[in-house]
């Protein structure tokens, strides 16, 4: 946030200022020790993090029960605004990592939780924010066990950062990788691209747009339980967050030495997302999506892995959406609505809305 | 700069200022009518209008009849262009 | 979306890309070169790559000739450096268009002095940048303000509204320039080769049909007014072909939808009553174009950024390596410019038609790549 303030607001008197986060509740003391226990354990209530110690401690046996190799990923979470329609950061950063897990066709098991607090942030939004964490990790069927709390000056911080690691187990013989694309299999997604990275630029309002826009975020473990049921040979998966569809097949393409080619018609898309885009002048194609996967999946599968997403609640809108090809190797290729052809590159820096 | 979108005002929130609320497939934004007000049509006559929106303003009212006759023509070429093909002695 | 999707429709544009072929040919095999036509306005540019409506149409037949209607293109580095010494004034609150962000001065770009802690903000609207001067009263609020004549209704319009309401602190750094004066300085180039023009749209739905007159007349060259949608550009692009065939020279409107011949009136007369036109303006590439820009009329002094903060004129010389000039012309390719995708990328611009997302470069960046080195082998298979 820039230094350059309009002026310091009237000092109210001490009663009627709502509580808020201070550097004491970081220090290590009984300021913090009565956060963790009012306001954090309630909210992320489970077992393995009651005894407060230093460590969480996981029984080797029992993850050993979900397969044969150990999953680990993380994350850092410093979304603005805090709350957005459809979600908020607590929740982003439980079903971000847990979906980073489950891509891999893991099952995620375990969360740690890093907060750094910037001081001053108001301690009932700091609550609201964790119990939602509690609510998406009951969810997504993950616990959070062990984390960390922070609290920093007021301007070190833009209100709230979440990091998470989690871990999860891969079942024997799953082994999905953006090397394994090869000519011939089909590109899946399981919904309507776009909307959380239109949901976000209205909430911050700068544009003055209004539109029921809510964030897609949600857990996708399930739907891809149900997908590897379908298929169990996933050759790559991904969600498709910071950057887009395209980010992604372009990840794939250059990874497994592959042509990417999508149709335009097939790709979904909620009336009103296309609407903010079109105003904006924006690709939804570049847009963060937080409850979307990409698969690709080999072609005589395609038919069964997309009903499989199709009856489940996070693949109602699934959808192939092209091919992989041989040619031209590398690259990602629109046929567009009107009957062109289109490369689909990287994105270069940020996305701008334009005028012209 | 060029981009402007098509878009239904679909309520007149200041009169006086000549603003109004249009959408773009559902998504809302105030507007700037004065463009698209005149003698012979008022801003409480522009509800229902569909108008071009460039930054925030709207910069011309949309003429369904001349957009139906720009698709018709292209139809009847399309049809002509099939007529034509069919003409055509198989080879 | 209506008025929108049914000028998205495959089956049509299939229809007129036939048409455009079959009158194409013959004039192309006369010529022994393929028709040139230039789209003039950033808007087509997009279209154009965005649909891939250039690999619809035969290269050996048409060439589109991309013009220098990008107004963030054309931004001479010496306007971009006084917008980030206004932004670096602590009382201002700086206020632009988003594309207009990341256009490199010769000491960065508005982004990066924003993340140097300069107050620059993104807007929709000039609206918006007022609501931020009636919730600011203590602060400067400048709006960068630059487009065709698209969209200076909507800045004078904004003007008015202010002195209406007797804002105080809100003013305009203004670089809005014109198409028909940037259209005869290109006609006036011996090195040019165009046998035609796309118009720019929406530069027309203010303006109207008749200032392009000239083009018919002292120039020779067909001209017509194009919309947005790919099937407006196509059509648009069948009618200029089919006056080529014809034998004809006129100025015709294919976007009568949204383009009254005209123009519109409101948006003229508050045009013509907050600005007038400058002497000369500097466009980046193409140097100092008569009558091609327009500034503030002196009884909106103080709303004019110009007068209110001393701003030095400063004239920067491009890089050296640049040759947007030349691209800008239309007279080679953006993959013929010597830093093409070298020194000069979207990541690393050296100038702006790398920058904006309309330019013809960063167009050819991010949709070109594969149609030219895909060239060979389809004329080997052709």
């Amino acid at each position: 946030m820039n230094a350059a303030a309009a002026g310091t607001p009237p000092l109210q008197p001490a009663a009627a200022r709502a509580p808020t986060v201070t550097l004491a509740h970081g220090a290590g003391g009984r300021a913090m020790r009565a956060l963790i226990e009012r306001t954090i354990l309630p909210a992320f209530s489970n077992p393995l993090l009651a005894p407060l110690e230093d460590q969480a401690r996981l029984s080797i046996a029992d993850l050993a029960a979900y397969g044969d190799r150990l999953t680990f990923t993380t994350d850092s979470y410093v979304v603005t605004p805090l709350t957005f329609p459809g979600g908020d950061i607590g929740k982003l950063a439980v079903f971000g990592t847990a979906n980073d897990l489950a891509v891999s066709g893991a099952r995620p098991l375990y969360l740690s939780c890093g907060l750094v607090i910037e001081e001053g942030l108001a301690l009932d939004e700091l609550a609201r924010i964790v119990q939602s964490m509690g609510r998406a990790s009951h969810e997504a069927g993950v616990a959070i066990v062990t984390g960390d709390t922070k609290v920093v000056e007021r301007g070190a911080a833009d209100r709230l950062f979440i990091n998470t690691a989690g871990i999860g187990v891969m079942p024997a013989g799953v082994n999905p990788s953006a090397a394994r694309a090869r000519p011939g299999d089909a590109v899946l997604v399981n919904g309507t691209l776009g909307d959380h990275g239109v949901a976000i630029l209205l909430a911050r309002n700068e544009l003055a747009l209004d539109a029921p826009v809510l964030s897609d975020c949600q857990p996708l473990y399930s739907l891809v339980a149900a997908m590897l049921a379908a298929c169990n040979d996933i050759h790559c998966m991904r969600d498709a967050t910071r950057g887009g569809l395209a980010t992604v097949l372009n990840e794939f393409a250059a990874s497994s030495r592959v042509g990417i080619r999508l149709r335009e018609a097939a790709l979904p898309f909620n009336e009103t997302v296309r609407g903010a885009c079109e105003i904006l002048g924006l690709d939804p194609l570049y847009l963060a999506n937080e409850g979307k996967l990409v698969a690709v999946v080999p072609g005589p599968h395609a038919g069964a892995v997309l009903a499989a997403m199709r009856a489940h609640p996070a693949g109602r809108h699934a959808a192939i959406i092209g091919e992989v090809c041989a040619e031209p190797a590398g690259n990602v290729i629109l046929a567009t609505a009107i009957g062109g052809d289109r490369v689909v590159d990287m994105l270069a820096g940020e996305q701008l809305p334009r005028i012209c | 700069m060029c981009l402007g979108i098509p878009g239904r005002v679909v309520e007149i929130t200041d009169a006086v200022n000549k603003l109004g609320l249009v959408d773009v497939c559902g998504v809302r934004r105030q507007i700037n009518l004065a463009c698209v007000v005149d003698a012979e049509h008022s801003v409480a006559a522009c509800v229902g209008d569909w108008v071009l929106v460039h930054v925030g303003f709207a910069m011309s009212r949309i003429d369904e009849h001349e957009a139906q006759l720009t698709l018709e023509l292209l139809e009847q070429l399309g049809e002509a262009q099939g007529e034509i093909n069919a003409m055509q002695p198989v080879t | 979306m209506r008025y929108a999707d049914e000028f998205r429709d495959p089956d049509k544009a299939r229809t007129l890309v036939a048409e455009i072929v079959r009158l194409a040919a013959p004039l192309a095999a006369d010529r022994g070169r393929p028709l040139q036509i230039m789209e003039v306005c950033g808007g087509h540019t997009h279209t154009i790559f965005r649909y891939g409506l250039k690999a619809m149409l035969p290269q050996e037949l048409i060439e589109f000739v991309h013009g220098p209607g990008c107004p963030v293109c054309v931004l001479p580095m010496g306007r971009v450096d006084n917008c980030v010494a206004l932004a670096r004034n602590p009382n201002v609150i700086f206020t632009t268009f988003g594309d207009a962000m990341r256009v490199p001065g010769s000491h960065g770009s508005l982004l990066q002095a924003k993340a140097d802690g300069a107050d620059v903000r993104m807007v929709y609207s000039p609206l918006d940048a007022l609501q931020i001067a009636r919730k600011n009263p203590g602060r400067e609020v400048i709006f960068f303000a630059l487009g065709f004549e698209t969209t200076m209704p909507s800045t004078a319009l904004t003007v008015l509204q202010a002195r209406r309401e007797g804002i105080g602190n809100f003013s305009l750094f203004c670089n809005h320039i014109t198409i028909p004066a940037t259209m005869k300085a290109l006609l006036d180039s011996p090195d040019l080769m165009l046998d035609g023009f796309l118009g720019p749209g929406h530069v027309s739905m203010v303006i109207g049909n008749r200032p392009y007159d000239f083009i018919a007349r002292v120039y020779h060259r067909p001209l017509v007014v194009s919309g947005f949608e790919p099937l407006d550009l196509l059509q648009s692009l069948w009618m200029v072909i089919k006056q080529i065939a014809e034998g004809r020279c006129e100025i015709e409107n294919q976007y009568t939808r949204i383009v009254p011949e005209e123009g519109n009136a409101q948006a003229l007369a508050a045009v013509g009553e907050v600005f007038e036109l400058r002497d000369f303006f500097e466009w980046r590439g193409l140097g100092s174009i008569e009558h091609s820009g327009v500034k503030m009329r002196a009884d909106f002094a103080r709303f004019d950024a110009e007068r209110k903060f001393s701003m030095p004129h400063l004239t920067v010389a491009d890089p050296k390596a640049c040759q947007c000039g030349d691209v800008l012309k239309g007279l080679i390719k953006p993959h013929q410019c010597r830093v093409f995708g070298t020194a000069c990328t979207p990541e690393t611009p050296l100038g702006a038609l790398m920058v904006s997302s309309e330019g013809a470069c960063a167009a050819y960046h991010q949709y070109g790549r594969l149609t030219r080195t895909a060239q060979p082998a389809a004329a080997a298979s052709a």
